[in-house]
């Protein structure tokens, strides 16, 4: 996980909960959730409010249950323990088809065997509505996903990213209160899913509807949502807003999940309110600006950004001597990986101007941390499920 | 590169030369001469007519033979669908493991049994002291055992239960190849459980359900011990009086025409269904 490339935070910061329009949306709070199939626990004691208007993603590997909650709220499954509302009001045992909450699939799950107006059509029909009504409608949310030409089309003649406008398009028309998207972008490429990304926010965000998403997709979460909430064997592992969560991861599992991190181990030798000094594995002792709530002694992983290291030429006190392994400049920034004294590799991100010279192989420089804060510290005990 | 493929093809048709040869020689040069043979005339007279079909479509009791074979496979295929369709849908609901592997095998069964075998447990249900009779007489709900055996009825529940693996083995891969989405999504969108199934479910199985009653039709009208055995002579159908016509009367030719009335009949019923079958055929390729 650590290997996967540096994460841009995008606008994820530039949307937050409350920039929503008030007075729009449905709120979502899931309490104390447990489901179990079987023997199996694939949720354990799941708490998230979601709050009207809010896009928040569910972000975690293959297997976290992430999909298993989109279900719960759709009513497709009931929970084992605890409770579903929308606006406060209980609905894990109101049918499926009296929720009101919109799915868009993984696969889009176009009816086959109607054309685009149709599909579009579908859920307007099921409620009963007049001839004359349901075709204006139907041909507004055409207009909204900018494909009004395509009315007569049958799913198997549209591109993925047509099929996916029209089930988007399909959830949207009957205007439910939670719209949830399953893995939405994972089946388009690489081009287009930037360019649905960009198209389904802004659409989310005029409609004000409160979305819920799953992803297995780190830049995906950290760029389209308001929150996210990382999980990993069912578990919740931290619930915030993406910035807070790429910044201050809560679990060594999401340092790990989320972006590149660099996990070094060492033992925690000494700390105050303000400061603790950690001796890492070939003796250099590393000052941080964090006070880690763990007794002297611990064995800890300190998780860093690449981003957050500097590299330089000349010795400092506090710095580590390293030595440049690989050096790859990719645009902007370069990366490099260096290895300490006793081969520990760490990954350094560095900012790549025009008359700055880059390190070469084999060179020794010092490594230091940005900022003394710019560094998270995990007590690694047996236990932790998520290492 | 035109040549090669050609060459290609060429091996392929080579290889199914043998079987192509076998069936020219078994399969349609009977056909042939089974046509040939309709179309000759009663007695030494020599040339070709159509004198038999005449003689069939002239008599009243000829038709009703007809009329009455072509309602027992309706009948049939009507019931095999309406009872297999349930069945196949529990099956295609069931989560892969033992209840699916015990489900399987119980609609597969019947296959592994001789059409007579089963047959004749069905006289031993349907009997006058048969498993029906006697439950029936001992709950006192009749005073009289029923006549089930050599009824119309009796026929086609014995048709239907073997002929039922037919219908319920296309069924099953039309429903494998069903996404349990677009059932969620319907229901997403407002739609009760009957609204899906007509809309959604139904539709989409329509392929299979063609295939189904294609194949219990066509078996169930050229069926001939089912119909016999439990018909016990007193209900007459194509098959039988085919084989009344040239075992018994060895009129050949009335046979001939016979049989070919029943093949035209058939393949017209299958041309129907297969071009119901086409209409929907473009939608599920995706």
């Amino acid at each position: 996980m650590t290997q996967s490339s540096t994460v841009p935070l995008a606008s994820a910061s530039s949307s937050s909960a409350e920039s929503s329009p008030p007075g729009r949306g449905h709120g979502l709070d899931i309490e104390g959730i447990t489901h179990r199939f079987g023997d199996v626990t694939v949720l354990n004691q799941i708490h998230l409010q979601v709050n009207p208007g809010e896009f928040v993603a569910l972000l975690g590997p293959s297997g976290c249950g992430k999909t298993t909650i989109l279900r719960l709220v759709a009513g497709l499954l009931t929970p084992t323990v605890g409770q579903i509302r929308i606006d406060g009001q209980r609905v894990e045992h109101v049918p499926t088809h009296k929720r009101n909450v919109g799915i868009v699939f993984q696969n889009y799950a176009l009816f086959p065997h109607m054309n685009v107006f149709d599909n579009v059509a579908y859920g307007l029909r099921a409620q009963g509505a007049k001839t004359t009504n349901v075709r204006s409608r139907v041909q507004d949310m055409l207009e909204l996903v900018q494909l009004e030409v395509m009315g007569d089309r049958f799913p198997n003649e549209l591109s993925g990213g047509q099929q996916q406008r029209i089930a988007l398009a399909r959830a949207l028309a009957v205007e439910p209160r939670i719209l949830l998207l399953d893995e939405p972008f994972s089946a388009l490429d690489k081009n287009l899913r930037l360019d649905m990304q960009i198209e389904v926010k802004r659409l989310l965000t005029e409609q004000g509807i409160t979305t819920m998403f799953v992803t297995h997709d780190q830049e995906e979460a950290l760029s389209m949502a308001d929150r996210i909430a990382v999980m990993s064997n069912g578990v919740v592992q931290q619930f915030d807003t993406p910035t807070t969560v790429y910044d201050r991861p809560s679990t060594l599992f999401v340092s790990q999940f989320v972006g590149t991190t660099n996990l070094i181990s060492g033992t925690l030798i000494q700390h105050n309110r303000e400061s603790c000094v950690v001796s890492l594995a070939d003796g250099e002792q590393m000052q941080l600006a964090i006070d880690p709530d763990m007794p002297i002694n611990s064995p800890v992983q300190l998780a860093i950004r690449p981003e957050n290291l500097r590299l330089s030429t000349e010795p400092s006190p506090n710095a580590l001597p390293v030595r440049v392994d690989i050096c790859l400049p990719l645009g902007a920034a370069t990366i490099y990986e260096v290895r300490t004294a006793s081969g520990i590799p760490i990954k350094v991100t560095q900012p790549r101007g025009i008359g700055v010279k880059s390190l070469v192989p084999g060179q020794t420089v010092y490594l230091t941390l940005a900022s003394a804060h710019a560094c998270s510290i995990f007590h690694v005990s047996d236990t932790d499920p998520s290492v | 590169m035109q040549a090669k493929a050609l060459l290609k093809a060429g091996r392929g048709w080579a290889l199914v030369f043998p079987l192509t040869l076998f069936l020219m020689i078994f399969y349609l040069a009977p056909i042939v001469l089974m046509v040939i043979t309709s179309l000759s005339q009663a007695g030494e007279t020599e040339g070709l007519s159509w004198s038999q079909y005449a003689e069939f479509f002239g008599d009243g009791f000829n038709l009703k033979v007809l009329w009455d074979t072509v309602w027992l496979g309706t009948q049939t295929t009507i019931v095999c669908l309406l009872l297999g369709y349930p069945l196949a849908l529990l099956h295609s609901r069931t989560r892969p493991g033992n209840w699916r592997s015990i489900l399987t095998f119980l609609i597969v069964l019947p296959l592994l049994t001789s059409a007579v075998v089963r047959t004749f447990a069905w006289i031993v249900i349907l009997g006058r002291q048969g498993v029906i009779n006697s439950a029936l007489l001992s709950l006192s709900i009749i005073e009289e055992p029923l006549r089930l055996l050599s009824t119309h009825h009796g026929v086609i529940a014995a048709l239907s239960q073997i002929q039922m693996p037919l219908m319920i083995l296309p069924l099953i891969a039309s429903m494998a190849r069903l996404d349990p989405n677009l059932e969620a999504a319907s229901a997403s969108l407002g739609s009760p459980a009957w609204r899906t199934f007509w809309r959604i479910t139904f539709p989409l199985t329509l392929p299979g359900i063609i295939a189904g009653s294609m194949l219990v039709f066509s078996a169930s009208v050229s069926s001939f011990v089912t119909p016999s055995v439990i018909g016990g002579g007193r209900l007459m159908f194509m098959p039988m009086y085919i084989y009344q016509q040239a075992v018994s009367l060895f009129n050949y030719p009335f046979a001939a025409t016979i049989s070919t009335v029943l093949l035209i009949t058939v393949l017209a019923v299958v041309t129907l269904l297969s071009s119901l079958g086409s209409l929907t055929r473009s939608y599920t390729r995706t």
